[in-house]
This record gives structure tokens, C-alpha cells and sequence, in this order.
């Protein structure tokens, strides 16, 4: 599994607060939350942001609440894996159960320029920045996030297993 | 190596004599949560699953907690989502607008959890439970309608942090104050994906109350869970509420933990976090001068009664400064009652300020208080992140009941000594 795009870089402590307010809490559709991702940290996310980008951001990434509507609004907005030094623990697992792709890599979350054009082989692990022709070593998944993540998020898997 | 209460219970519920470190465990759950803005998403997830019960009818709780009652059209139809959703599954712990509080004050209350319990909440502050002993997270939508279907969730084993509290608490000190100066000495990931035990004689200087307000900042911290010694007290709350069998589980001496950190109560003073993060503490007399326009009290963390108890006491006989909106939401029906009784709301009116229905509402920014370009609030909720009360250009200082109260009155932030 591959993703390819240009980074967006964040910094510290990037809080679901900022990913998505809570003033457009009251629907849970992707494309409606979509609109609005970023919205109070980089207004002008929304305009920037192609398929297929990646986030790339330094410590503690989606801090704050359980929302699920922060990594799905940035799934909806395009974004195709997002990058961290560190996590917040229940924004790893909301991406992960979503089938949204996070890889740890504090080398990469600190090399990597806003506008690098990146590759990401999720199944070794690696990170590649095409514009700075340099290699970074993310953590692979364990097997058992790896097969959530083959069937789709956390509901595929559960099927697949009452099968 | 011995286990930690959090690993206990854990290896227990995944049916293991042992656990460590770092193992991914399924474990099995005694209560699955949800709110308004979670549960709609998980219906959708476990409605996608194919199977028509919940695995436990008595062992799902839904509370609309957060937009309620229904601040919008859009809100109604969330609401809507889950209270049909629970008529049609016949989930016995659904709570209507007029029996419902803030979820993290009622289930407690309610009885809904007991030491020992592993409980998983779609909302990050279900760590509040770990005050009764209990392994208690929050997760997200989609765990939330796997739990549903499945009675069980994965986990990881966390590690865990010691915090050995000794001494006992000053005047107009409480639980919140020792929680910020927690935040503030680790950082708000000072103890990512880790669990945090309290623990150590001064446990016994710590009402129930304090505990829950402590444990529900854990996510603050960064932690997975934050979980509380079981003694005579929690032992008392507990039989008070529920009837439902328990089981105390004490750390193993061997035990291993990445950090101790001994807390002297004693010389903790009122804390104030400034904005944007929980992490930004100063204590009350290095706060300076900070005029503000709006104060909050209440949410899952001080809208118990012994936080309108001492904001009470403080607001007694006084009025609110003229330039300050000061708002009072009791968490639950029970309290909102228990302060009625009390005379508790009667004093709070007459000082000028607002008293609310039980709702989460200013907290997240949601209704019932929500702040303009500019403003600042001194809140007794728990984040103060960027926008979280309103305009992304306002400004929450999170404090204690009694400094918030004292801050009414003065129209700044400052000291409940100054005032009282
Ligand atoms: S009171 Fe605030 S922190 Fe607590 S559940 Fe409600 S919105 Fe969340």
C-alpha cells in the first residue's frame, strides 16, 4: 500500500478542537466536515490541500477528544497518511478502525519541509522524500492493525471475522 | 515483575493470569458509552455490521449530553438517531433530556460503574471512572459500535506512571488544582498511551468528588486511563450508588512503573492553566492581572455539588462583577436538585449569575455561553484549546470551582483569600 502527495506541515500538539470544531459537530457527513478541517489552526487548508497529500506534523497529533470526526474530516479533505513525532492514543486508533494511515517517524516529522513532495510504503515502513532524495524509517504496523487496516477499518475486520 | 491495577484488570478481562507492557489484548467490556455527537457515528458503523442486538442490553449507555436539549435543527436529528436507536434495541441505559446529566457525572451517579469494571466511553473523558477503581478509556465512534456488537475491544497494554500523593490538601485547594499542577509538571503528553495510578496515604484527604475530577483530566495528560487506589471511601460511593458486584484489584509490590512522582498536597496552591493548553500553569500568585468577561462553572470535571458547594460559599451575599456573564450548570438532574435543596441556586441567582439545565454546552464551545473575538473565560472545565468556547480568538483559563467564583466577583482572575 502506497501514498503519494506533498506534505503539509503542523507542529506540536495539533488538538481535534482545531481539526475540527466543535460548532459543526452537529452532522457527521464526511464532505460537510471536510469543508471546515483545519479551519482555526490554517484557514486556508481547505484551498491548499490536494489528493492524495500528507500531513506532516511534530508531537502529540490529535489531542484532545474522542471525535471521530477529526481524522474523518481529514480522510474526506484528501489527505492520504499523516506523518507524526507522536500520536495522541485515541486519534491512532480512530484512524487506524477509519482506514486512515498514521505512521510514527520523529526523523521524518522533523526533516521534512512544508511543499516536499513524499512517498509512503506503509508496509515497510518507509517514508521517502522525493524532493530532498532522502529515506526515513517509520514503525510498520503490528500484523493485527495491519489486517484492520486490509479490511478497510475496524468494521471490515469484525466482518470478516463473524464470517 | 508484578502488574499494575491497570494491567490487573486488564489481564483478567482478556481471560490471561498475566499481561505486560505493550501486548495487544482483547478484553472484555462491562460498559460501552456514547454521546450525541459520538453515537450517531457509530449506529451508521454498527449498523454496517449486520447483526440486530447489542451484545448486552444492560451493558450499553447512551447519554445526550452535549447539544441538548437539541440546541439546532441539526442537533435535534442527531439526537433523534440515538434515543431511536435505543427504543429499538431496547437499551435499558438510554437517558432523555429531564433524567440525563453529563455523562461523566451520571454513570457514576448512576451506578453504571464499579471497581473493577473495564469500561470504554466514545468520549475522551470516560477516564473519569478510574476514580472508582476501574480500567476506564475513551475510544472513538467506530470502537464504540465494535463494542456494541462485539462486547469487546482491543487494547494495548499501557505502562504506567506512580504518583504517591501524601499530605493533605490547603484551604481553597482541591482536586483540580492538583490535577493542573500534575498537567503542568509532565505536559500534556507527559503520559501518552501510559496509564496514571494514584495512590499513597494522602488518597484518604481526596473526596470522591476530587477524584473524579482528577481522573477525567488524565486525557489531558496524554494517558490511556488514570485509575485510583480503591479505599474506604470509593468503597462507600460505591455501595451508595449500585448494587452490582465489585472486585478491588491493589497493585502487585513488584509492580513496574516508568516514573514515581511523590506529591506533597500540602503545598499545592490554586492553579490556574492559561490559554492554549492545559499544560500553560501558573499558580494563583503568579497569574497577574487578567481581566475577564465570562465565567463558567461546571462540566464533567467541577459540576459536582462539592463544586457548587464552594462556589457557593464564596458567592454568598456577594454580587457578580458587572462586566462578567457568570454561568452555573449543575451535571446532573440529581445535583442540579441536590442544589435546589441546598439553596445552593438561590444564592448563585441572587449573586447575578446564570444557572443552566444540566448540559455540556460552553464547555466545547457548543451553546449556552459561547465566547466572541477577543473574550476570556475562566472556565472549571478541562481544555482550553484554541476556539474551544467559541470565537478561535477568545481565551478560557482553566481553574477551580472557588477561584472561577472568586474571579466573578472581582471581574479578574484571582484568589478566593482576596475575596472571602
Ligand atoms: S462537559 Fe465538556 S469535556 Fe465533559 S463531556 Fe461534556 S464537552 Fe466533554
Amino acid at each position: 500500500m502506497l501514498a503519494h502527495g506533498k506534505a503539509i506541515k503542523y507542529g506540536d500538539n495539533v488538538d481535534t478542537d482545531v481539526i475540527i470544531p466543535a460548532r459543526y459537530l452537529n452532522t457527521s457527513d464526511p464532505e460537510e466536515l471536510a469543508k471546515h478541517c483545519m479551519e482555526d489552526l490554517d484557514p486556508l487548508f481547505t484551498k491548499k490541500v490536494n489528493k492524495g497529500d500528507i500531513i506532516v506534523a511534530a508531537k502529540n497529533f490529535g489531542c484532545g477528544s474522542s471525535r471521530e470526526h477529526a481524522p474523518i474530516a481529514i480522510k474526506a479533505s484528501g489527505i492520504s497518511c499523516i506523518i507524526a513525532e507522536t500520536f495522541a492514543r485515541i486519534f491512532y486508533r480512530n484512524a487506524i478502525n477509519i482506514g486512515l494511515p498514521i505512521l510514527e517517524c520523529p526523523e521524518a516529522s522533523r526533516d521534512i519541509q512544508d511543499g516536499d513532495e513524499i512517498k509512503v510504503n506503509f508496509d515497510t515502513g518507509e517514508i521517502f522524500n522525493l524532493t530532498r532524495n532522502k529515506v526515513y524509517q517509520g514503525a510498520p504496523f503490528p500484523d493485527f492493525m495491519q489486517e484492520i487496516i486490509a479490511n478497510n477499518g475496524l468494521i471490515g475486520y469484525i466482518k470478516s471475522t463473524r464470517r | 515483575m508484578g502488574m499494575t491495577m491497570t494491567q490487573k484488570i486488564l489481564a483478567d478481562h482478556a481471560g490471561l493470569d498475566k499481561v505486560i507492557p505493550g501486548q495487544l489484548i482483547k478484553a472484555k467490556l462491562d460498559l460501552v458509552l456514547g454521546n450525541d455527537i459520538t453515537a450517531p457515528v457509530a449506529i451508521k458503523e454498527f449498523n454496517k455490521i449486520g447483526i440486530n442486538e447489542v451484545f448486552d442490553v444492560n451493558k450499553v449507555a447512551l447519554v445526550p449530553d452535549h447539544f441538548t436539549p437539541n440546541k439546532d435543527i441539526k442537533s435535534a436529528e442527531q439526537c433523534k438517531i440515538i434515543r431511536e436507536f435505543a427504543r429499538e434495541k431496547n437499551i435499558v441505559n438510554y437517558f432523555e433530556v429531564g433524567q440525563m446529566g453529563i455523562e461523566h457525572a451520571l454513570i457514576p451517579e448512576k451506578g453504571l460503574v464499579v471497581p473493577g469494571d473495564v469500561v470504554i466511553g466514545a468520549d475522551s473523558h470516560t477516564c473519569t471512572y478510574g476514580a472508582l477503581g476501574a480500567f476506564s478509556t475513551g475510544i472513538g465512534s467506530t470502537d464504540m459500535a465494535a463494542g456494541m456488537a462485539t462486547g469487546e475491544a482491543w487494547f494495548k497494554v499501557p505502562e504506567a506512571i506512580k504518583f504517591e500523593l501524601k499530605g493533605e490538601l490547603n484551604k481553597w485547594v482541591s482536586g483540580k488544582d492538583v490535577i493542573l499542577h500534575i498537567i503542568g509538571m509532565i505536559g500534556v503528553d507527559g503520559a501518552l498511551y501510559k496509564s496514571m495510578e494514584f495512590t499513597g496515604e494522602g488518597l484518604k484527604a481526596l473526596s470522591m468528588d476530587d477524584r473524579f475530577t482528577m481522573a477525567n483530566m488524565a486525557i489531558e495528560a496524554g494517558a490511556k486511563n488514570g485509575i485510583f487506589e480503591v479505599d474506604e471511601k470509593t468503597i462507600a460511593y460505591v455501595k451508595e450508588h449500585s448494587t452490582r458486584e465489585y472486585k478491588v484489584y491493589k497493585a502487585d509490590e513488584d509492580a513496574e512503573y516508568v516514573k514515581t512522582y511523590t506529591i506533597d498536597l500540602g503545598q499545592i496552591k490554586p492553579t490556574v492553566a492559561f490559554p492554549h493548553l492545559p499544560e500553560n500553569t501558573r499558580t494563583i500568585d503568579e497569574v497577574g492581572e487578567i481581566a475577564i468577561d465570562q465565567v463558567v462553572i461546571g462540566s464533567c470535571t467541577n459540576g459536582r455539588i462539592e463544586d457548587l458547594r464552594i462556589a457557593a460559599s464564596i458567592l454568598k451575599g456577594k454580587t457578580v462583577h458587572p462586566r462578567v456573564r457568570t454561568i452555573i450548570i449543575p451535571a446532573t438532574q440529581k445535583i442540579y436538585l441536590q442544589a435546589l435543596e441546598e439553596g445552593l441556586l438561590k444564592i448563585f441567582i441572587e449573586a447575578g449569575a446564570v444557572v443552566s439545565t444540566p448540559t455540556c454546552g460552553p464547555c466545547l464551545g457548543g451553546h449556552m455561553g459561547i465566547l466572541a473575538e477577543g473574550e476570556r473565560a475562566v472556565a472549571t472545565t478541562n481544555r482550553n484549546f484554541v476556539g474551544r468556547m467559541g470565537h478561535p480568538k477568545s481565551e478560557v483559563y482553566l481553574a477551580s470551582p472557588a477561584v472561577a467564583a472568586a474571579s466573578a466577583i472581582a471581574g479578574r482572575i484571582i484568589s478566593p483569600e482576596e475575596v472571602v
